[in-house]
């Protein structure tokens, strides 16, 4: 027995199961899952550039008659959208099981939608775990049904089961040789002569699913103690919350939770005074509970219906009795996530406010530069909206005195879709600035691989896609690399695509490898005699830099600095120093 | 039936969290408990507020902590300490480390820092553990972590031999000793403190 994360236990139950290709991009809640499968004895794991990809790679694979395991988190499940509702017209050769890791709370993502809702669309069936011991026996057994009722199987997840570590026994490993592969156009070739027999196929398929889960072990009714007042539907880590709340309600606990078995459902209800669903992200099981004929009674207390739900939460909407608390202070400040110190992205934002620009931003660290005191982002959508939404500004803007439009995206966003954007942007003539900034790493997700980067996941040798020769090949024929940790390069290069090229179409890579890849520090700059108080290295939103409260003078913590010199350059007075007179190279004269 | 004891760990990113809500788990299994620890990842990390909760017990069912229902609020710095009182439950206990971080907005000058923080957090029953001092004295500054855990173990009372077995299991080979002694350090100060 050991501790173990969800997404640890879902990698071992894929291995367990004989998985052996791994195909993934990587996305908070569900990063960990492919990182873990790919270091396990005889598999193949690659970051893929995009979920979409991921998934049609998973399928080939699968059709292939390998064993696949495919992750993404809920907004990855997007991407992959496309192939995934035609894969349940297909079916599958191997078994193929993909994760979709939600985020309800939003502690790392730009929505909390609720993954549910794609099985149901997508006629994929979905298992639900509530902890780390389920989520492996989950993973394992869907490639047994997934190959019993040829169709992918989901696994979905949320932060509490992803990233919770609970007790997880470990089996051994079942070698599942490939199936042998033929043609078979009928099944794979999804024009519409052969996908309308297979629309069929699907739907006598979930009539079989709809049969199976009212036997799945893993929907299970547990008995209460208050008499057969209240039943709890629920399903994933609201289960625990429930058991918490709620210890003598008797509970329906889905683990199967598309298709849900109508049958048990409304047996169950039957069985009780009042039926309730608890549920977080959206009103998915509600909405499935009353389509089975079953009234859902109301609580008689608010649950909210965004965030993360919580034993306490729960009890609240129960009726029961709010413990007492201290309540939070009103005087403690936030401490909002920011740019490490030595950060390459933090002097673009900085240029960028400096000029006002309407930046639309992208999904990564950088997103923080739309935080104050950098405050550079005016938009953060989706994975690639930042070259998109910055031509749609050019469009909209035509013709009228406008501050300039600037996109931001990082190397692996734009590699994922900002270059499918680019392309779009350049074929429709657009105009207006990108900025890309190549740090050489997938930085906010732990520092995966890239194709800008060219680190794979098992470390197996790839090679770094040339970004200039690429930006050329488009037949972009501005564009820049500048060093950004070099103020007065960073100033220049926006001002010559803002102003000088500010009707044409200008790409600039900003390049230089995130701190946390290197971890080379410099010695520590400290503020001499010389601070007048005036706070500009301060508008950097560097950590390491603070101003006395009452004086104004700035101090750098050396335990912090890591000597990249990027405040010295915005000092006015010569008061930021490195000791001994070193001195960075691009560190003077950008005030 | 959920039984289970409820800590929660807070502090800033970078402090050691995370390692610390290891040992606890693992003490705690090691003491023959069931366990489940939930950490936040992803944009917490950048040096923003983390927080991890541990919750063991002879059964354990949700993983999260809730307002007015914890038993143990660990906090590795005194604001985040404020920040999350509200989760500690009437009577439970509450360990800060006296450590002071200033949040970004509080560096730029956007922001202040909460008055009197430490003599705010005493009323509220704290007990401010010298973690900086003992670590020093211990011979290892990277050992703050489990000097709190010692003074944690206090109100836990697996046994010293438990926590003996999980740190020598998990510390680096050179910092055994200095990581046993901050954590008898740690509780000598607890035991001291509840009188």
């Amino acid at each position: 027995m050991q501790l173990m994360s969800g997404n640890e236990a879902i990698a071992h139950g894929a291995w367990e199961a004989g998985a052996r290709i791994g195909v993934a991009y990587p996305g908070t809640p569900s990063t960990e899952t492919m990182e873990t499968f790919g270091k396990l004895e005889g598999v193949y794991a690659e970051w893929c550039t995009n979920e979409k990809v991921a998934v049609e790679v998973g399928l080939g694979a699968s059709a292939a008659g390998a064993r696949v395991l495919s992750t993404m988190k809920h907004v990855g499940v997007n991407v992959a959208a496309d192939p995934l509702f035609t894969s349940s017209y297909t079916g599958v050769g191997g078994g193929m099981v993909i994760l979709a890791a939600d985020d309800p709370g939003m502690y790392s993502s730009q929505n909390e939608q609720d993954s549910h809702w794609y099985a149901r669309a997508a006629h994929i069936p979905m298992l639900d775990p509530s902890d780390s011991a389920e989520a492996l026996s989950f993973t394992r057994e869907a490639y047994d049904l997934s190959e019993k009722f040829d169709v992918p199987f989901m696994i979905r997840s949320s932060v509490r089961v992803s990233h919770t570590k609970t007790p997880v026994e470990l089996g051994q490993r079942e070698e599942r040789p490939l199936r042998a592969y033929q043609s078979d156009p009928a099944k794979w070739v999804m024009m519409p002569a052969f996908a309308k027999p297979r629309r069929k196929v699907q739907l006598s398929r979930d009539d079989e699913l709809e049969a199976w889960a009212e036997t799945c072990a893993y929907n299970r009714v547990e008995a209460g103690t208050d008499g057969g007042k209240r039943g709890v539907v629920c399903s994933g880590a609201v289960y625990q919350h429930v058991k918490a709340a709620l210890p003598d309600a008797a509970v329906l606990k889905l683990g199967c939770t598309w298709p849900i078995p109508q049958k048990l459902v409304s047996d169950f209800a039957e069985s009780v005074d009042e039926l309730y669903v608890v549920e977080e992200a959206s009103d998915y099981l509600t909405t499935e509970v009353r389509a089975a004929g079953v009234a859902v009674s109301a609580f008689p207390n608010e649950l909210p219906r965004d965030g993360e739900l919580s034993a306490g939460l729960i009890k609240h909407a129960f009726g029961m009795a709010d413990p007492t608390f201290e309540p939070k202070p009103a005087d403690v400040p936030n401490r909002p996530p920011a740019l490490c110190p030595g950060c390459p992205h933090r002097l673009v934002f900085k240029e960028l406010n400096r000029i006002k620009a309407i930046v639309t931003g992208d999904i990564g660290c950088y997103t923080l530069g739309a935080l104050p005191p950098l405050s550079a982002m005016d938009t953060c959508v989706d994975m690639g909206a930042s070259v998109s939404m910055s031509h749609g500004f050019e469009l909209a803007l035509a013709g009228t005195e406008h501050r300039p439009v600037v996109a931001v995206i990082g190397d692996s966003t734009f590699a994922h879709s900002g270059l499918s954007s680019l392309i779009s942007t350049v074929y429709n003539k657009g105009v207006g600035t990108v900025c890309i900034l190549d740090n050489r790493t997938t930085a906010m997700t732990g520092r995966q691989g890239n194709p800008f980067n060219g680190e794979t996941l098992q470390h197996r040798p790839s090679r770094e896609l040339d970004l200039i020769g690429v930006l050329k090949a488009l037949g972009i024929e501005n564009v820049q690399q500048v060093y950004p940790h070099d103020a007065k390069a960073v100033r220049a290069a926006l001002k010559q695509a803002t102003k000088e090229q500010a009707d044409e179409l200008s790409v600039i890579v900003f390049k230089a490898p995130c701190v946390l890849l290197e971890r080379h520090r410099e010695p520590a700059y400290f503020v001499n005699a010389n601070c007048r108080s005036c706070g500009s290295c301060t508008t950097l939103g560097c950590p390491a830099i603070s101003r006395d409260a009452e004086t104004g003078i700035a101090a750098i913590d050396p335990a912090l600095c890591i000597g990249c010199g990027q405040c010295a350059q915005y000092c006015a007075f010569d008061a930021i120093e490195q000791p001994n007179g070193t001195q960075s190279d691009s560190s003077k004269g950008a005030n | 039936m959920d039984e289970a004891t409820t800590v929660l760990l807070c502090g800033v990113g970078g402090q050691g969290t995370i390692t610390a809500a290891d040992l606890l788990a693992r003490a705690a299994l090691e003491a023959g408990f069931e366990v489940k620890v939930s950490e936040i990842h992803g944009m917490a990390q950048r040096g923003g507020a983390v927080s991890t909760v541990v919750r063991f017990g002879k059964h354990v069912t949700t993983m999260t902590a809730d307002i007015g229902e914890t038993d143990c609020l660990v906090s590795f710095e005194t604001t985040e300490a404020l920040r999350n009182i509200s989760y500690l439950k009437q009577g439970g206990s509450l360990l800060v480390a006296d450590e002071t971080i200033k949040p970004l907005p509080v560096a730029c000058g956007n922001a202040s820092m909460p008055l009197q923080a430490r003599k705010r957090l005493e009323k509220l029953g704290a007990a401010i553990v010298p973690v900086g001092k003992i670590a020093r004295e211990a011979g290892n500054p990277k050992t703050e972590n489990v000097a709190i855990l010692g003074a944690l173990e206090h109100s836990l009372g697996f046994g010293e031999g438990v926590w003996k077995r999980v740190i020598e299991k998990r510390v680096p080979l050179k910092t055994i000793e200095a990581n046993l002694a901050a954590f008898d350090a740690g509780l000598a100060f607890a035991t001291e403190h509840a009188r």
